[in-house]
């Protein structure tokens, strides 16, 4: 009979702050731009650059240190690990080794089984490597430093979660957390947010930890799940058959559903890690910690309670609207101009999260503007487009941002408020349907509702439907 | 007395009154290269043509009242381990044989704008890693004082120059001793300014936290005087310093009563040549006698300076230089397999011996197993070093020692015992483990007529003292430059035709091919 296991899993979770600048020098950030067109002699390795530390980046990782309940080292320093590869332009990353900026937190996850802490172990500043591009032809690689020097920061958990909806709500708090705090935009498929995960099994009720690996290359919440229960099951099928498991990374394969062994603990390198002599100690002192505390922005739990005593929202609309940073902006931007909050938070709730689900599609994609989507509502109020109407004016919206008064203008698809016109059509309606006028007549109340659907139909959805209701209710009286 | 002989800040009022052109005055000088080189080496890189071009736009901006400082005009030289954009910066290796930077050092940049023309870069141990300039990948320097002798190193291309007259003033780095100690075998004088003082950002890194740039001229007027025009704080190096007192020629006073001098007696002891000890105690006497109140005391730790530097020089420097691998500048092997072959033949074929042992050296005492039994300990010595010093500097303002314990070694004779080598930066390198400023000044010659410098130390800021002391000091002797310079400057011009092709133009470079 198997024996029953227990999974212990870590996260190492990268983040990549959301500064201007590089981590040590001016250099942008931002995306895009020809290869090398962002590189500066720091950022390229240059003999003789020097690195300067961009204060910002401090701020973010304190900033996200504090809402993760870290302890803060108040002198922290930053050390090189050495190792070469053509990506990382000096040959030794400048990350944190012996004094990170933050240590031993917590972050408190809700689970099935109730609320649950999760152990951070620290909170480190490093930097960001280039990228290598293979050639076609596979003659030759090429280098591209844009990305060298993006700040990032790296969340070390204890090995603290049992599972792959533990893993996953701790990342969805992570990510929650850190998007509040406005230090990254924690994008998984856009490798902004990167999780690596170090998992092992033991017998339950063993003590002893068993031996981990590294799962590295996941990019989507789908993907963490599947591979923390193929590294699961693939660990034990080893411990069944009498194996040992092996202490290595391995990187997963959403595709295949399978993880690949990319070098083992004997290949490790040795990083030779030593305190960085071109930057002294990073001194944070009270005034400036403190500072950083008061200048954190409202987070989830504060917002919620807020929109419903200030907007008069639902609970559950409040639990929703806030469950995304982003989210909750566009209500609060759109809001902020057209008023009537519980209208933009079904806009929102029902229409947005639908489409949102129907594509698969990150929240942070999110780019419409509140504007388009206050005047939309607007068009509603003032009976400008029926709902039907509007809900395919708020696809286009959703999709690609258009103004809704222009499209509706240039769509033809304001309602007919013309009574004459409507009852003309109306007539035609019912003198093409006999039979649904006797059905009527039988008692049958639904045959008017048919009636009204085949008006709408051939207003192509143009009219009010309330109105339309009346106006056949009082024709089919008339007969 | 001719122009060579002048000493920089001599030339700059020369040059500001119209009695010299600057013209006439880098041309001197690049007669002077033509003549010297042949038999010194001390240059790597000679740009003429750049020099003359800016040589008229200098005087011009003289003429026009646009350049008024003391070194406006006056041409000099840069070791080449300094950045200078457009101009090949090697550091005396193979792996940088064609590097031409895309920006100029902080430091040389301040010089440009105190209206200096710079005439090329000097020679040096290769990455400034050796003491006679010997490790250098394009030949090594010659001492003008003996032709059979080393200059001193690194910066020995630097300071051969200035003691040849090739230029006016030089500027070094000093990691160890790297400006005090070849001042010291040339007869000249060099400065290095206390950690921080002078910007590292466009110096290539040997060991970071030791590194300081510095000047190397023919008096302690002219240190002051570059010294003051280099040193500034710098936003790009995060160890650069805000200093208030940086009016270093304000301290050029003749007058050192009651400054209380210290001289350490380990520093006496056994392993210092005596003609060297009674040459400095002499100098000491001088001082006396112009009212310091000279003191005898004992530092303690002096033994453990030198393995506590080669450790974290070298952990330092095997990072450094790891970012020469041949992927983005400098040497890249012909053939190659893959990437690791190609990173390693290389690194292999493009370091020299003594860069390769400090590299090894420095990547075993990183190891893992080892950081604490050596980095973590040599950190610890250097404190205790430091609080030595500390203690000293509450007794004394200045500490005067020797700054080798020897006159220049012949050729070849300190590469074949590298310990022994090591052993010789025994008096220069405490200073870089705390950060102190150091000053050689000459005082005398050996039996052989090879010259001895003294160095003064002192606490960390306090350069005005170094500079009151020396001044002082060099106020009762003149200023003598090796027989060489004069007979060179007299002898027939004899037109460069060394390694340099006729197809390189009017920049003659050791490197670059």
């Amino acid at each position: 009979m198997r024996k029953e296991y227990e999974t212990v899993i870590g996260l190492e979770v990268h983040v990549e702050l959301a500064t201007k600048t590089k981590i040590f020098c001016a250099c942008p950030t931002k995306f895009g731009g020809a290869p090398n067109a962002h590189t500066c002699p720091v950022c390229t390795g240059m003999p003789g650059a020097l690195p300067v530390l961009n204060k910002q980046v401090v701020e973010y990782a304190l900033a996200v240190g504090l809402a993760v309940n870290c302890q803060v080292n108040q002198c922290c320093k930053f050390d090189r690990k050495n190792y070469f590869y053509p990506d990382n332009p000096q040959n030794y990353q400048i990350s944190q080794l012996y004094l990170p900026i933050c240590y031993d937190g917590f972050v408190e996850i809700n689970t099935e089984g109730g609320s649950k802490k999760i152990g951070i172990h620290e909170v480190h500043m490093e930097e960001d490597a280039g990228k290598l591009i293979h050639d076609e032809q596979g003659e030759r690689s090429l280098v591209d430093f844009n990305r060298s020097g993006v700040p990032l920061i790296e969340i070390v958990s204890e090995p603290d979660m049992r599972s792959a909806q533990e893993v996953i709500a701790y990342l969805e708090k992570l990510r929650m957390t850190i998007q509040y705090l406005g230090a990254s935009d924690c994008r998984l498929q856009e490798g902004s947010m990167r999780a690596d995960i170090n998992l092992s099994v033991r017998e339950a009720g063993a003590k002893e930890m068993g031996t981990r690996t590294e799962m590295k290359n996941l990019n989507s919440f789908k993907a963490i799940g599947r591979a923390i229960e193929g590294e699961r099951q693939r660990q034990i099928d080893i411990l069944e058959s009498g194996g040992k498991v092996v202490q290595e990374t391995r990187r997963w394969d959403d595709h295949q559903g399978i993880s690949i062994a990319m070098r083992s603990k004997e290949d490790a390198h040795d990083y030779r890690y030593f305190p960085d002599p071109d930057l002294p100690p990073v001194e944070i002192r009270d005034d400036w910690l403190e500072r950083i505390r008061q200048a954190r922005p409202e987070m989830r739990e504060e917002k919620r309670r807020r929109y419903q005593e200030e907007f008069g929202l639902p609970q559950y609309d409040a639990e929703i609207l806030t469950s995304w940073k982003k989210i909750a902006d566009v209500f609060e931007e759109t809001t902020a101009i057209c008023g009537r909050p519980k209208e933009v938070s079904n806009w929102l709730m029902v229409e947005g999260m639908r489409l949102l689900k129907e594509k698969d599609m990150d929240v942070e994609g999110l780019d419409f503007s509140p504007e388009n989507l206050a005047a939309l509502i607007r068009l509603v109020e003032k009976n400008v487009i029926n709902r039907t109407v509007a809900k395919a004016v708020f696809e286009e919206i959703f999709w690609s941002d258009v103004n809704p008064e222009t499209y509706v203008e240039e769509h033809g698809l304001k309602v007919v408020n013309d009574i004459d016109a409507l009852a003309r059509v109306i007539e035609k309606i019912i003198a093409e349907n006999p039979q649904s006028v006797r059905d009527f007549k039988k008692g049958k109340k639904k045959a008017a509702g048919f009636l009204v659907g085949q008006t709408m139909r051939a207003m192509e959805g143009k009219a009010e439907p309330g109105l339309v209701n009346q106006l056949v209710k009082e024709q089919l009286s008339l007969l | 007395m001719s122009i060579l002989e002048l000493t920089a800040v001599e030339l700059g009022k020369r040059i500001k009154t119209g009695q010299v052109t600057v013209e006439e005055a880098v041309q001197a000088s690049l007669d002077q290269i033509k003549k010297a080189e042949q038999k010194v080496n001390a240059f790597v890189t000679v740009d003429e043509e750049g020099a003359l071009r800016r040589a008229e736009e200098v005087q011009k901006k003289i003429n026009r009242g646009e350049l008024r400082g003391p070194l406006a005009g006056v041409p000099a030289a840069l070791k080449d381990n300094l950045c200078t954009k457009g101009l090949l910066t090697t550091c005396c290796s193979k792996i940088l044989y064609n590097f031409v930077p895309s920006y100029t050092a902080e430091a040389v940049l301040h010089l440009e704008r105190a209206g200096a023309v710079i005439l090329g870069k000097t020679n040096m141990d290769e990455f400034a890693m050796g003491s006679t300039t010997e490790t250098s990948a394009y030949g090594e320097t010659r001492n003008p004082w003996n032709l059979d002798h080393v200059p001193g190193g690194s910066s020995g291309g630097s300071c051969a120059a200035v003691a040849v007259n090739e230029c006016f003033y030089a500027l070094g780095s000093d990691t160890g001793g790297s400006i005090r100690q070849p001042s010291s075998f040339c007869g000249v004088t060099g400065f290095k300014p206390t950690y921080g003082t002078v910007s590292r950002y466009g110096l290539i890194a040997y060991g970071s936290s030791l590194d300081q740039i510095g000047p190397v001229a023919k008096d302690v007027t002219d240190c002051a005087a570059i010294l003051e025009a280099i040193a500034s704080y710098d936003p790009k190096d995060s160890t650069s310093i805000r200093r208030e007192d940086n009016r270093f020629t304000e301290a050029l006073v003749d007058e050192v009563r009651g400054l209380r001098i210290g001289i350490p007696r380990d520093y006496f002891g056994e392993g210092l040549n005596p003609q060297v000890r009674d040459t400095i105690l002499g100098a000491a006497d001088v001082l006396r006698q112009k009212g310091a109140i000279v003191e005898e005391f004992d530092l303690s730790l002096v033994e453990y300076g030198v393995p506590a530097y080669y450790v974290i020089a070298s952990a330092e420097a095997s990072s450094n230089l790891s970012r020469f691998d041949g992927v983005k500048y400098g040497y890249r092997s012909p053939s190659y397999k893959d990437l690791y072959s190609m990173y390693k033949k290389s690194r292999s074929e493009g370091f020299g011996p003594e860069v390769k042992r400090r590299i090894m050296l420095g990547a075993f005492v990183l190891s893992s197993g080892y950081y604490d039994a050596y980095y973590v300990k040599a950190q610890k010595t250097k404190a205790l070093i430091k609080r030595a010093f500390d203690q000293a500097f509450q007794s004394f303002d200045v500490i005067l020692a020797p700054a080798s314990p020897d006159t220049a070694p012949r050729l070849g004779q300190s590469l074949r015992d590298p310990i022994q080598m090591y052993l010789g930066d025994i008096y220069t390198i405490s200073a870089n483990l705390v950060g102190l400023p150091g000053l050689t000044v000459p005082c005398g010659t050996d039996s052989s007529g090879l010259p001895i410098g003294m160095q003064l130390i002192g606490d960390c800021f306090q350069e005005k003292k170094l500079i009151r002391a020396g001044f002082a000091f060099e106020r009762s002797r003149c200023y003598q430059g090796p027989a060489m310079a004069k007979e060179l400057e007299q002898s027939t011009p004899n037109p460069y035709v060394g390694e340099a092709s006729s197809a390189q133009g009017s920049i003659w470079e050791k490197g670059g091919k």
